[in-house]
């Protein structure tokens, strides 16, 4: 049994995946802390959700979360930008820090959190609107443009870091409902950038796409973490090895193990995270 | 027997049927169901069918039968000079024939024997009036004897009938029953059979609502088609005075100009939707977005028992509380309304339909994504920013849907109108003045003395089938549109 456990990562997952990452993303990659949270529990109604959840995040870099489907990875995530306030019976408790202040303290306004930390969702969820009002939505309403002119610059600078804009450059005025599922994603993170966020979630983008419009999220989310925060939620252990630096396996409602990606897929600390990046369960 | 317990008797024979159906086919099958091609119940389903269903159409097509039938043989005993009259005047000779013909089992032998004595002239017909008059039908004249012989031949002929209605219908069971039976067999392709049936009473069920509109609509347009030859189009659709006059001069005395009444219907939905559409939307919005479950579970069933109190409730509370209240209102403040105007039939309309506009946007509200909320709240967006600029805008098109649709509801409404609105055909601009509308119209010319042939009575179809075109375009609109929206997100 032993003997086995030890070989598969070898075979699976180490050799594809790995090398790129571990060599030139060492821990000198990471900016400084951005994200803190320390004893994070999480109720829905009478059941916990989240047991003691203590992670750290970092500037300028990806921190992956994955685990096992109901694990509270995704439920975490949306402590980050109190997204939980919406449901009803989500009860949080513990302490997290954006930049040093508690973003659950009385004072702090979730809507204006959200506008620092923005969040993708698995789905792609376009605004029946253009592909221009969409981008445009969050900018509008937060005040940030004076004139038509900066607001069709905000736009612009947006679809490109986005890499979409050289596909709808011509059509803007279409409705975004009408791209394909990986130009709607793209047209999302746009949409999320566009207030230029310090913190992006992203909430499995890539699980309703094809593998050509995964590559093209994951080189987006390259680029994009040179100037931002970035956690992503996936269910791809691939994907948390080509994209991320940090690596948090959650299993049960708990942080189980967090460390360096390298360092997750090759050398866990834990059985648990052993078993689970090696495919023997979850 | 009557046709109620014979359908009672066979419904059961049905469900024998079914049991005796199903045991056969494990029977025939010995045990191994496997060897069956349809699942034991189909088999039994089978012989139900075949036992019940041809008797029951046999018992429905006897019992439509019965009374023309009967009737025509009744007929062959009346003298020429009564069947050579009109349509009237057969009805009322039937009808007195029919009166003697249901007294005649309730009379004893002899005085049967008195009554038969008097249809061939034995006795003279006096007394069989006095017979009759003995068992409760009393005659306003001696009878004639074609009227005794008729109401004899109808009387037998009925008895026949209920004595062999039963035999024929049960006779007909036990014959479906034993050929069904003597059929099931292994391979016997019991649920394509069975299905097959279902479809077609399914079918059958969809044809009759299909039909059933369009002969209301035939039928409304060939009396409309009738009026228009007594008033010419152009008077009826570009007429802007109503004034029938009465119906006993039979021509077109009268000038039947529609745009009063079309004025006065839309004047008075417009001011119901004034009413129902801010309140109904504003409330759908709250119930949907903002109230909390405990909140809504009372509050959204107290808001569609609106919808079904009788649109006459609301009529009368509209007549005696709240078109006297507006107008001590209006005196009050020096402003002169009818206790019956536009305004009171508008609002309390309005009030009527809330109901339907928070219904319908709740549920189309509803219907909008969850991850559209979320993407708003996700960019920094409060609640009522992303309920006007995103999830409003995404149930714009199922939203004017539904206020179409209470548009449509809200033209067609009568018992209302007909008690808020008045019967003054007004082309008026002012609410707080009476007008009327296209069905309180139809409600007073076909009410009181009719003549049939009078464009007074006539105008009423036009009147009916102009109120459906809007409606129906009004429907036909609001669906294409709630359809085009539902394909959005599906």
């Amino acid at each position: 049994m032993e003997a086995k456990v030890e070989d598969r990562p070898a075979a699976r997952v180490e050799t594809p995946a790995v090398p790129k990452e571990s060599g030139d993303a060492a821990p000198a990659a990471l900016g400084e802390l951005k994200m803190k949270a320390k004893d994070v529990n999480l109720w829905y109604g009478q059941k916990q959700a989240l047991f003691d959840v203590n992670l750290e995040i970092f500037d300028q870099s990806v921190t992956a979360l994955i685990g096992p489907s109901g694990c509270g990875k995704s439920t975490f995530l949306r402590c980050l930008n109190r997204m939980n306030d919406v449901i009803d019976i989500c009860r949080v408790e513990g302490d997290i820090r954006l930049e040093g202040q508690d973003i659950y303290a009385p004072q702090v306004d979730p809507v204006q959190l959200r506008a620092r930390v923005g969040m993708v969702f698995q789905k792609p969820n376009p605004f029946p609107k253009s592909i221009y009002e969409n981008v445009a939505y969050a900018p509008r309403l937060h005040g940030l443009c004076a004139n038509k002119t900066e607001l069709d610059e905000v736009v612009e600078t947006s679809l490109i870091k986005a890499g979409l804009w050289e596909e709808v450059k011509d059509r803007l005025d279409q409705p975004g409902t009408g791209l394909s599922g990986g130009q709607q994603q793209r047209l999302c993170i746009a949409r999320a950038i566009s207030v230029n966020p310090e913190v992006l979630l992203m909430d499995e983008p890539c699980s309703a796409l094809d593998p050509i419009a995964t590559a093209t999220i994951e080189t987006l989310i390259d680029e994009l973490k040179e100037n931002l925060c970035i956690a992503i939620v996936t269910h791809s252990m691939q994907q948390a090895a080509r994209v991320s630096q940090r690596t948090a396996f959650f299993h049960l409602g708990k942080l189980v193990e967090v460390d360096e990606t390298s360092t997750i897929f090759t050398n866990p600390t834990d059985q648990r995270t052993q078993d689970y990046v090696t495919g023997r369960f979850g | 027997m009557s046709s109620l317990t014979i359908l009672a008797i066979l419904a059961v024979a049905g469900i024998v049927a079914f049991f005796i159906g199903r045991m056969r086919s494990i029977q025939v099958c010995g045990g191994r169901q496997r060897n069956l091609h349809s699942r034991p119940s189909y088999y039994g389903y089978y012989l139900a069918i075949l036992t019940a269903l041809p008797a029951v159409i046999l018992l429905a097509v006897w019992s439509v039968a019965e009374r023309p039938v009967t009737k025509y043989v009744a007929m062959q005993e009346l003298p020429p000079t009564v069947l050579q009259g009109t349509d009237a005047e057969k009805a009322l000779t039937m009808s007195v024939v029919d009166s003697i013909a249901q007294g005649l089992p309730k009379l004893g032998p002899e005085e049967y024997e008195v009554l038969r004595k008097a249809r061939f002239g034995f006795v003279t017909s006096s007394d069989a009036r006095d017979v009759l008059a003995k068992h409760g039908v009393v005659l306003g004249s001696d009878p004639d004897r074609s009227l005794l012989a008729a109401a004899d031949e109808l009387a037998s002929a009925r008895a026949t009938s209920r004595l062999w209605l039963p035999i024929a219908c049960f006779g007909l069971a036990a014959l479906g029953f034993f050929w069904g039976y003597t059929r099931i067999r292994p391979e016997l392709r019991s649920r394509n059979i069975v299905e097959r049936v279902m479809r077609s009473g399914l079918f059958l069920a969809s044809t009759v609502a299909v039909l059933t509109t369009v002969g209301i609509v035939l039928s409304v347009l060939f009396e409309t088609i009738h009026f228009f030859q007594f008033v010419s189009p152009m008077d009826y659709f570009f007429g802007t005075v109503w004034d029938p006059r009465f119906a006993t001069v039979g021509k077109a005395e009268g000038q039947f100009g529609l745009l009063p009444l079309l004025w006065g219907t839309l004047f008075i939905s417009a001011v119901a939707l004034l009413v129902a559409v801010p309140v109904g939307l504003f409330a759908a919005i709250y119930m949907s977005e903002y109230a909390g479950s405990k909140v809504r579970a009372f509050a959204k069933p107290v808001l569609e028992i609106l919808a079904g109190i009788p649109t006459i409730v609301y009529g009368f509370f509209a007549l005696s509380v709240f078109g006297p209240l507006l107008r001590d209102i209006g005196g009050n403040i020096g402003l002169d309304i009818s206790a019956s105007s536009v305004l009171t039939a508008g609002i309390v309309m309005g009030v009527m339909i809330i109901p339907f506009v928070s219904s319908l946007s709740d549920d189309i509200i509803n219907a909008v994504p969850q991850s559209l909320r979320e993407g708003s709240y996700g960019l920094g967006a409060t609640q009522s920013e992303t309920i006007k600029k995103v999830v409003l805008p995404a149930a714009l098109p199922g939203i004017v849907g539904a206020v179409l649709l209470a548009a449509s509801r809200a033209i067609g409404e009568t018992m209302i109108v007909v008690l808020a609105a008045g019967i003054a055909a007004n082309l008026t601009l002012n609410p707080l003045e009476p007008v009327t509308t296209i069905t309180v119209k139809i409600v007073s010319q076909l009410t009181g003395d009719l003549e049939f042939n009078s464009p007074q009575t006539l105008v009423a179809f036009a009147l009916g089938l102009t109120l459906f075109v809007i409606t129906l375009g009004l429907n036909v609109y609001a669906l294409y549109i709630v359809r085009k929206y539902r394909e959005q997100y599906e």
